[in-house]
């Protein structure tokens, strides 16, 4: 019995979060910066890549992660500053600005890296609970999923710079007026962003076949949690995350995969036609 | 008026008789062949080296005095793993560049989708893969092999050796639900039991829940036909479980290197039944994997995909010579002789002129804990029967359908 219950945790920790680690990044980049980011899935991809390749050079996995992140989060300034800046104030044009780019950068990848890169595995560790064996390493993701969250909490409610971001994207003129240097907050706050993308595809590195084009299989699933969580992003992601996980899980034990993936989407329509708002709407007037 | 008419006639035939001496006279017009093939998308891994193969064969057949004293003229275009995009590019490559032949596709889903346009001209088209078998049609050549030469073979052995009980997961499309048809089907046959089918849409790529629901049914061995590069992460995430249960399929190793993809042990216990994988060792195999690297040195693994893909070019070849002609009539009157046989790397393979599908040595593989292959059981070579068995005769009858265990041509 206790193997039974354990298992519905582990299946619900880990589609938790795989939808919070692929969302995280876009839950700042489009949920409150605003920006149609279609190259989410190739920072995800970024970041998987340097991990293999660090890893391939002898950087320890944990390290090759760390880096990984960051070397996303880098790009994702740069390419701020080269593009994304221009778009600010025409939503629809970034998502074209931004897909050219991913297309451009899952095109280069394949002529340049080949079709496929060897992969690196994932660490070492299981154990068995009942009858099930279950991975070590998909309990380090779900610890990480909520690492993330944290993180994010604290450094958009609890610190200066959180402060005066919420402020800038809420009114980047007053922010402005008041001494605010809204493009470096801007450029940051983008950086944050893609780093935790990249993050995403640095975790999910060893556990996954590395082609160009992975970052697509990250991408419905985070466009679908920022959305259903709604404006208030970092009250609404985490709820969303817990509730299609939720729905998906039960689905995916009872009827599989495609029934999985159809529900989910499913109550993801339901949900935006109720609640158009998305549900941290109810949550924040509740909270009031 | 009558006598004009005739002078007209006469003139024109003279026009036409110096025509047709001044065409000998020329060089010949290559011969043009419409190559499909993804290399880019979620499938870029597999396509790449049916490009590549054709492309060897072509500079091959060129350098050697072309087919019938006609150069090659590869036309390849890219459907990236869209089956929107297999309809225009074939469209496109039929009625426009108006190819002498059409090779490719890699999905099941992209062959059917292709098929249709195929059968409105009188344009032969190759189908180069492995595949879940069954098609009667008599514009199609298929080159891979088929159920009965790689179920018939693999499964009865993993019965025996693992046990009655087995779970399978297969991609969610044509190949995927007629594979598992042709499992269920043998497996009935045999006595066994299918604990657990599953089937995965293409692009998921995270197994947690499968992994358990496999460990639930309690099975000997696992049927793996899931397809891409998304759901080969199946491999990676059950290893990192300790699911550690034998597998079986069709299409791993040989055609999606698995084993050089992913680290050991991911694709230890692995095993397949295959007409050409790499690490085939016989003096005819490691020529032509000589002359492969030789032109292409980055090549991660030589699959039969790639394999068959060079072969359909000799096989076009030996078609077009013995018939001294391209059009599909002619060559199919060579293959209803018996006698489309050529040469390949894996030994003598024929078209059985009643399905038009190919003859294969199949042999059972196996993948060990450092990923290493050994054959298991070396079957010879082994005809496409089934669709002969089940009444279609090309020869007799362009039936344009594909047949599974479940849906038999009409007794008629």
């Amino acid at each position: 019995m206790s193997a039974e219950l354990f298992s519905v945790f582990y299946q619900f920790a880990d589609v938790f979060a795989f939808l919070i680690l692929s969302a995280a990044g876009l839950a700042i980049v489009f949920g409150m910066m605003g920006v149609i980011n279609m190259a989410h899935g190739e920072f995800i991809m970024c970041g998987a890549y340097v991990t293999v390749g660090l890893v391939n050079l002898g950087v320890p996995l944990p390290i090759a992660q760390i880096l990984a992140a960051l070397t996303a989060g880098i790009i994702g300034m740069i390419v701020e500053y080269l593009v994304v800046r221009r778009f600010y104030k025409r939503p629809l044009d970034s998502l074209l600005a931004t897909w050219g780019l991913s297309l451009i950068v899952t095109q280069s990848m394949l002529l340049i890296v080949g079709s496929a890169v060897r992969g690196i595995g994932t660490p070492e560790g299981s154990f068995a609970i009942g009858g099930y064996t279950f991975s070590t390493y998909r309990l380090v993701l779900f610890g990480c999923a909520v690492a993330v969250l944290a993180g994010l909490y604290i450094i958009f409610m609890k610190t200066r710079f959180g402060v005066i971001a919420r402020a800038t994207m809420q009114n980047a003129a007053m922010a402005k007026a008041l001494g605010a240097r809204t493009g470096r907050i801007y450029s940051i706050s983008f950086g944050i962003g893609t780093a935790l993308a990249g993050l995403c595809g640095a975790l999910y590195a060893p556990t996954m076949t590395l082609i160009p084009t992975m970052g697509a299989t990250f991408v419905v699933e985070s466009f679908v949690t920022v959305v259903i969580g709604g404006a208030n992003v970092l009250l609404g992601t985490a709820p969303a995350a817990v509730f299609l996980a939720m729905i998906r899980m039960a689905l995916n034990a009872s009827y599989g995969q495609i029934i999985g993936q159809i529900g989910m989407l499913f109550a993801v329509i339901l949900i935006i036609r109720v609640l158009p708002e998305g549900l941290s709407s109810v949550l924040v007037r509740r909270g009031r | 008026m009558y006598s004009g008419r005739l002078v007209g006639m006469a003139l024109l035939g003279a026009m036409l008789g110096t025509a047709a001496i001044g065409a000998a006279q020329a060089a010949e017009p290559p011969l043009k062949v419409g190559l499909l093939e993804d290399v880019s998308g979620d499938l870029a891994f597999m396509g790449m080296p049916k490009l590549h193969g054709s492309q060897l064969a072509v500079e091959e057949i060129n350098k050697s005095g072309g087919i019938l004293g006609r150069q090659i003229e590869l036309i390849h275009l890219d459907p990236q793993g869209d089956n929107a995009r297999y309809q225009e590019f074939g469209r496109r490559l039929l009625n426009r560049d108006k190819v002498d032949v059409l090779i490719g596709g890699i999905t099941s889903a992209s062959r059917e989708a292709l098929r249709p346009i195929v059968d409105r001209t009188t344009t032969p088209y190759f189908y180069t893969n492995q595949y879940e078998g069954g098609v009667c049609d008599a514009s199609m050549i298929s080159m891979g092999a088929v159920p009965e030469q790689q179920f018939s073979t693999l499964i009865p052995w993993m019965v025996q050796k693992f046990g009655k009980k087995v779970y399978v997961i297969a991609a969610d499309y044509n190949f995927g639900q007629i594979s598992a048809e042709w499992n269920r089907k043998i497996m009935k046959d045999l006595g066994g039991e299918v604990v657990g089918e599953e089937f995965i849409p293409l692009g998921v790529s995270q197994f947690a829940q499968t992994i358990q629901n496999i460990q639930k049914a309690k099975p000997d061995w696992l049927l793996t036909i899931n397809v891409g590069a998304a759901q080969d992460s199946f491999f990676e995430q059950a290893a990192a479980a300790n699911l550690n249960l034998p597998m079986g399929s069709s299409i791993k190793i040989m055609l999606g290197f698995e084993h050089k993809r992913f680290k050991p042990p991911a694709l230890n216990n692995m095993h397949a039944t295959a007409n050409w994988f790499e690490e085939i060792d016989t003096p005819e195999a490691n020529d032509f994997k000589k002359r492969w690297h030789a032109k292409f040195p980055d090549e991660l693994y030589i699959n039969d995909m790639g394999y068959n893909a060079y072969n359909a070019l000799y096989m076009y070849k030996a078609l077009v010579e013995k018939a001294k002609s391209t059009k599909l009539e002619d060559m199919r009157k060579v293959i209803a002789t018996g006698d489309a046989c050529i040469d390949a790397p894996e030994g003598k393979v024929c078209i059985d002129p009643k399905s038009q599908h190919t003859s294969h040595r199949m042999r059972l593989i196996s993948v060990g804990p450092k990923h290493e292959v050994t054959v298991e059981k070396d079957y010879g070579t082994i005809q496409p029967y089934w669709l002969g068995e089940i009444g279609c005769d090309l020869t007799k009858k362009n039936d344009k359908d594909q047949y599974t265990p479940s849906h038999l041509p009409s007794k008629s």
